[in-house]
């Protein structure tokens, strides 16, 4: 017996850029080097067979966190640890991009693209075997097996975005990282998506990590949320919690400032302010200038995420004296 | 907040809607045939009143707003119907007349606020430049009323922010700016595409807000086309929804979305994750927007129309009153058979 280990945990995960001038530029204009910081000590673990979405808006550093967690960006500093699959190796992990126009390629038929992974892992060992596994995979995520012939322009993008979560299967992760993999999508094809997911999700026992700006889509989705702002988690919770009583005052912005169909709050004067530049933060608590709430400690002292009332994490200097 | 009014005294007259589209048609000539984008439209806009057209992909909205501004790209064209705004037909006019109510009688926002603004030229430029060329004003009249518009659509600091360029701006602050250049002229109506689209939540609220306040100020009619019910929810006064070309069902924003009479509506409304509960599936529409190359016979929607008969692939449904709704559907007018 082994402790259990989850499926996820990310450790203090900070992630600098730089994104200097050329050389040139900088020794004639006699500019100092520029670093962003785009993700900051950001901790958090997923369970095994749970989805655990990270919300935030454009810039608050959720995707690079995503591209973190598959190895397309390298960690600055803090661990990404995996837990173990079904075989006793690490679990494997497979991303599923936002525009599906882009994401395959358009020279090659939809059979190669699936196939492309099972040929390069070894994963069947003739031929015969991968394309059959191609044909189970197209059925799987709703397409005829007969599709493997043609070529991704012959599909609207609800198709195409089957065929991306067709490609991350054939690999059989445990772990899928969705970066917003419907927020290309209308909303009819959006639906259909979505549902496809839990299904896989209850059949296959996967584990989502799901990066979304659409909280509807996010509540739909998860168990658990992690709101960022600006590279920073400002809260976690678990769902329902963070849906009926947000406590960070930039998680309660953010549902107030929502859409809402079924009860729209129509005429309310909206928040103002915006995002700050990631180049250049403010001091203590990003949200600071912003906040409605502000203390003058909040200015000056970055607030840790601490345990808050029910199974929360808070980062906020208010909720903690509370 | 607001000194001064920002539409010119050009008080409507009560009747005169701020635009009247009525059967319009638009069709793209094409090497394998003619393609009809908008079939038999027809709304009307009040003044001071927002109306939303809602609709995914490929439905037609945008061409629609493109098509009362007179900007449909070659071969597009207006095949059938007529557009009145404030009253004066509008797609019989030359490109010389339309230039002239371009602007003056009706503005434009569109989604991407930077390639809306020039970069070259700051903001008080664009602004005084747009305001002399449709008025006549003075320098320097102009230039107080810039800095009206730019107080009016809510931003700080408007003196110093006239002489920044729209690089200098967030995007938010930028879409504000094109708000108060379609402003400008005090127009009867603005066509706003997809205005939030470009936007964070936090950013469209405040932009949502903006545009209901200056309807409610100026009188102006707002047409907004986009693809997120949400912000129709939260803005709009009446709907259109549109699929496949044409107009599917229009009323009263709060009936058509808490009671959809046709079923492209309500598998619409279904589709859409709750924020208030949980289920375990969302409702789908299966299939997807027939492309125009491909439109199927009789009622656009019916292939994938859970209740269709023969009668709905066989000849298209007129749009009529439901209760308080218009709706395109055979089922509400008396059976499929």
């Amino acid at each position: 017996m082994t402790a259990y280990v989850p499926a996820l945990t990310v450790d203090g995960v900070s992630k600098v850029f730089d994104v200097s001038a050329p050389w040139l530029n900088r020794v004639i204009e006699r500019r100092p080097k520029l670093f962003v910081e785009a993700v900051s000590e950001v901790s958090f673990t997923v369970e095994t067979g749970t989805c655990f979405s990270i919300v935030g808006e454009s810039g608050c550093g959720k995707s690079t966190v995503a591209r973190l967690v598959t190895g397309l960006y390298k960690t600055t500093r803090g661990d990404i640890s995996f837990g173990t699959g079904a075989t006793g190796r690490p679990i494997r992990v497979q991303m599923i991009f936002q525009d599906p126009h882009s994401s395959v390629n358009p020279r090659w038929r939809v059979g190669d693209i699936i196939a492309e992974p099972i040929r390069e892992m070894k994963l069947r060992d003739t031929e015969k075997e991968t394309m059959a596994r191609v044909r189970e995979l197209l059925e799987t995520v709703g397409l005829g097996a007969d599709d493997a012939q043609k070529f991704p322009h012959e599909f609207s993008g609800g198709q195409r975005q089957r065929i991306s979560i067709a490609r991350a299967l054939a690999s059989e992760p445990e772990l899928l990282v969705c970066d917003e993999p419907t927020s290309a999508l209308d909303v009819s094809v959006q639906a259909q998506i979505l549902n496809l997911m839990r299904r896989l999700q209850d059949e296959l026992g996967l584990t989502y990590l799901f990066i979304s700006h659409d909280l509807s889509v996010v509540r739909h989705m998860s168990d658990h949320i992690a709101v960022m702002y600006l590279g920073r988690i400002v809260e976690q919770a678990p769902v329902e919690q963070l849906f009926t009583a947000p406590q960070h005052p930039y998680s309660k912005l953010l549902l107030a400032t929502i859409p809402d169909i079924q009860n729209p709050k129509r005429r309310v004067e909206a928040q103002a302010g915006e995002p700050p530049s990631p180049l250049n933060p403010p001091s203590g608590c990003a949200f600071h200038p912003r906040c409605p709430i502000a203390m003058e400690k909040c200015s000056k002292v970055m607030p840790e995420l601490l345990h808050a009332p029910g199974h929360a994490k808070v980062s906020c200097h208010a909720v903690a004296e509370v | 907040m607001m000194a001064q009014p920002i539409a010119a005294s050009k008080e409507p007259e009560a009747a005169t809607p701020a635009l009247d589209v009525s059967g319009l048609s638009v069709e793209f000539p094409s090497r394998r045939g003619t393609l009809l984008a908008i079939d038999d439209v027809s709304m009307q806009i009040a003044p001071g009143e927002i109306l939303g057209v809602v609709g995914e992909s490929g439905a037609g909205k945008s061409i629609t707003g493109l098509a009362v501004l007179g900007l449909l790209e070659s071969p597009g064209r207006i095949s059938g119907g007529a557009i009145h705004v404030g009253g004066r037909r509008v797609d019989t006019l030359s490109e010389k007349e339309l230039t002239k109510v371009r602007g003056r009688e009706m503005g434009a926002i569109f989604q991407d606020p930077l390639t809306a603004l020039n970069p070259l030229f700051t903001v008080g430029k664009q602004l005084v430049e747009t305001i002399r060329l449709h008025s006549g004003m003075s320098k320097e009249a102009a230039n107080d009323r810039a800095l009206a518009l730019l107080q009016s659509v809510g931003i700080p600091a408007p003196r110093e922010r006239l002489r920044q360029y729209p690089h200098q701006f967030s995007g938010g602050m930028r879409q504000r700016v094109v708000i108060a250049l379609a402003l400008a002229a005090g127009p009867r109506l603005i066509i706003a595409d997809e205005p939030t689209t470009a936007l964070d939540v936090s950013i469209q609220a405040q932009i949502t807000a903006l545009l209901r306040k200056l309807c409610d100020e100026t009188g102006v009619g707002i047409m907004l086309v986009t693809h997120d019910m949400g912000v129709i929810a939260e803005t709009a006064d009446r709907v259109c929804v549109m699929y496949s070309g044409r107009v599917v069902e229009s009323g009263p924003v709060a009936e058509v979305i808490h009671n959809p009479q046709h079923p492209y509506t309500k598998g619409l409304m279904a589709a859409i994750p709750s924020l208030h509960d949980r289920v375990e599936t969302l409702a789908q529409i299966d299939g997807s927007m027939p492309r125009l190359n491909a439109r199927p016979t009789g009622c656009a929607f019916h292939p994938r129309c859970p209740y269709a008969g023969p009668k709905c692939s066989a000849a298209t449904p007129p749009l009529v009153s439901v209760g308080v709704t218009r709706s395109a559907c055979w089922l509400l007018q008396g059976g499929t058979q």
